[in-house]
């Protein structure tokens, strides 16, 4: 009886989760000019707008920009981070590290004003860079968690191994630290690729006119002129999402495979 | 013969806890010195402090006459085996063996070789494409030893190597490891907790008690001449008996007999223990000293019987040779032991 009932929950929280995902993706391949049902014939031309339509494309491109840039940015610092935190000899760990993931809980609408008040005052307001460097506020704290995380699995014996076998701590880092954390790194970096793509509240404070994502690019179009390639859109969203998820998701299988030790 | 590594006046504190007190120790070019104790003795930590893993609070650390204190570790040259292993687990076999001949700019053309000669020496080349955990605890070990030669390194040191490893397995070991300490005249300082292991192994043990050095000297200085109830009671198993010094050679036990020790040194009046191994208590009658005492239990041990015995107020333990005549719980016996087997220290 138990049984049936957590099946019976199972589906329905399941459902509950992907319904919405489920209910626009078949629009993207709607003949009609509205975003709505039934579907009265199947075509693929809101891909192709989002192809030729300028502002579609730059926003397409954008995001891939912007996503990159912040990725980048957010690996490095959230790496280091993680590996400061690890090493003696930190003053406060336990407090750097909450605030360092203080953007997980911060509004973003307080994190996109304070941006935008920031970077406004180093003329970085309405850049690219100023958009990059907002994303990875968000980011970091993402990569933080699945590179510690990694970290904490390393048995600091072994890098205590390779010092003694004359490995200077740059060369234990490179040749031992890193590649055994390579996991949590790149499930880091998928993470704040992620996070990075489907930004649309830091965007609306900190971007101008020439940075629109295309999460920010869907947000307005939805509101001015309901076109099914916003659900042309949010597939490609989901597609690159899940194609990332799954690299992560192999990366760890095949280090995981040469770690368990 | 001077000191090739030596700690002067070397002591650790981590917080309120002192670790190691005021350590002087002198090993020699190409010895085999074991560092024996319980665990929390601090035999670790003198390891890690020689690695430079931990550095010393106060006190000075010397190789071959030069203070090493401010180097790191990977400035020492200093081998390390890990009770662990601790193998690169994303290297294969080879590549684990080749990492300190990389760190140190040996050319590839002439890494390949060398690490194929080592690991042929210990009969895993067929396995250097492998990885570390598709290795057994014992081939993991060997690897591990191999990476820690292949460079050559003027000092090996040891944290319990061979701790993981099945009884049958861990003696092999030990063979292994002596034989390879004999052939390329390495200089070890090998961490245990294993007293059997000590003697098989070393030159020189140093048996540590809390933080100190309770006794150093060779497996027989130790085992024969205990200088404290520590080592005593540590090395082997003993009997020992309380009393107080009568003349420069007697003690007078506190069950009224009095025995004949070796000239100790004790002022008359002090009151000491008198160490005597359970083997060294004979049937036989010979030796100076007389004990009457009826045996309690007899006890099966494969290779010899061990007898309980009881004389007085005190429990004694002696050892019977298959062969010899048989002995029944009950029976009364006369021990006898010579003064030159005994060992007296402060009680």
């Amino acid at each position: 009886m138990l049984r049936v009932a957590q099946a019976i929950f199972g589906v329905a929280a399941a459902l509950f989760l992907i319904l919405p995902i489920v209910a626009i993706l078949p629009l993207a391949f709607t003949s009609s000019i509205f975003l709505n049902y039934p579907i009265p014939g199947y075509s693929l031309r809101w891909f192709n707008e989002l192809g030729q339509i300028a502002h579609w494309r730059n926003s397409i491109v954008n995001s891939l920009i912007i996503g990159s840039g912040a990725t980048v940015l957010s690996v490095v610092l959230g790496t280091l981070a993680a590996l400061g935190l690890r090493g003696r000899g930190i003053p406060f760990p336990n407090l750097l590290r909450t605030i360092f993931l203080l953007p997980m809980v911060v509004p973003a609408v307080v994190l996109g004003v304070g941006l935008q008040i920031s970077l406004a005052q180093i003329g970085l307001a309405s850049s690219y860079l100023g958009v990059i460097f907002s994303h990875a506020v968000l980011c970091v704290p993402f990569v933080i968690v699945s590179v510690s995380t990694a970290l904490q699995g390393i048995n600091p014996t072994v890098e205590r191994a390779a010092a003694s076998l004359g490995a200077s701590p740059t060369r234990v880092f490179r040749r031992v630290t890193m590649p055994l954390a390579m996991p949590g790194i790149v499930t880091g970096a998928v993470f704040a690729f992620a996070t990075s793509l489907d930004e649309v509240v830091l965007t609306l404070f900190v971007a101008g006119p020439n940075q629109r994502t295309l999460a920010r690019q869907m947000f307005s179009s939805i509101r001015e002129n309901i076109s099914p390639a916003v659900a042309a859109a949010a597939l490609l969203l989901i597609v690159g999402t899940l194609l990332l998820a799954l690299l992560a998701a192999y990366t760890r299988r095949r280090t995981a495979k040469t770690v368990e030790a | 013969m001077t000191a090739f590594i030596e700690l002067r006046d070397v002591s650790k504190t981590f917080g309120q806890v002192t670790v190691v007190e005021g350590l002087n120790l002198e090993v020699r070019k190409g010895e085999f010195l074991s560092l024996l104790g319980p665990s929390g003795s601090g035999k670790t930590t003198i390891l890690m402090m020689l690695a430079g893993f931990e550095g010393a609070t106060s006190g000075d650390i010397l190789l071959d006459g030069e203070k090493i204190d401010h180097l790191p570790p990977y400035r020492r040259g200093m081998g390390v085996v890990f009770q662990n292993y601790a193998l690169f687990p994303h290297m294969s076999v080879a590549e684990n063996v080749a990492f300190p001949l990389e760190m140190r700019g040996v050319p590839k053309s002439e890494t390949r070789p060398r690490v194929k000669a080592a690991l042929d020496r210990v009969q895993l080349g067929h396995l250097a494409d492998r990885r570390p955990d598709q290795l057994s605890g014992g081939q993991q070990q060997r690897v591990a030893l191999t990476r820690a030669l292949v460079y050559e390194p003027k000092v090996i040191l040891m944290d319990e190597p061979l701790g993981a490893l099945d009884k049958k397995l861990r003696e092999e070991m030990q063979l292994e490891i002596r034989e390879l300490h004999r052939r390329l005249g390495l200089t070890i300082i090998f961490v245990t907790h294993d007293q059997s292991e000590a003697l098989t192994m070393s030159d020189r043990i140093a048996i540590f008690d809390a933080g100190k050095i309770a006794q150093i000297g060779t497996a027989g200085e130790v085992y024969d001449r205990p200088q404290n109830r520590f080592v005593a009671e540590f090395i082997g198993e003993t009997n020992l008996l309380d009393g107080v010094v009568k003349e420069p050679a007697a003690v007078e036990l506190a069950i009224a007999t009095t025995i004949v020790a070796p000239d100790h040194g004790y002022a008359a009046g002090s009151r000491v223990s008198v160490s005597i191994r359970p083997e060294r208590l004979r049937f036989d009658g010979s030796g100076e000293n007389r004990l009457e005492a009826t045996i309690s239990d007899v006890v099966y041990q494969g290779d010899h019987l061990r007898l309980h015995l009881d004389a007085g107020t005190l429990s004694l333990v002696a050892r019977l040779e298959r062969g010899a005549a048989e002995r029944h719980p009950g029976e009364t016996v006369t021990l006898s032991f010579a003064a030159a087997d005994c060992s007296v220290f402060p009680a």
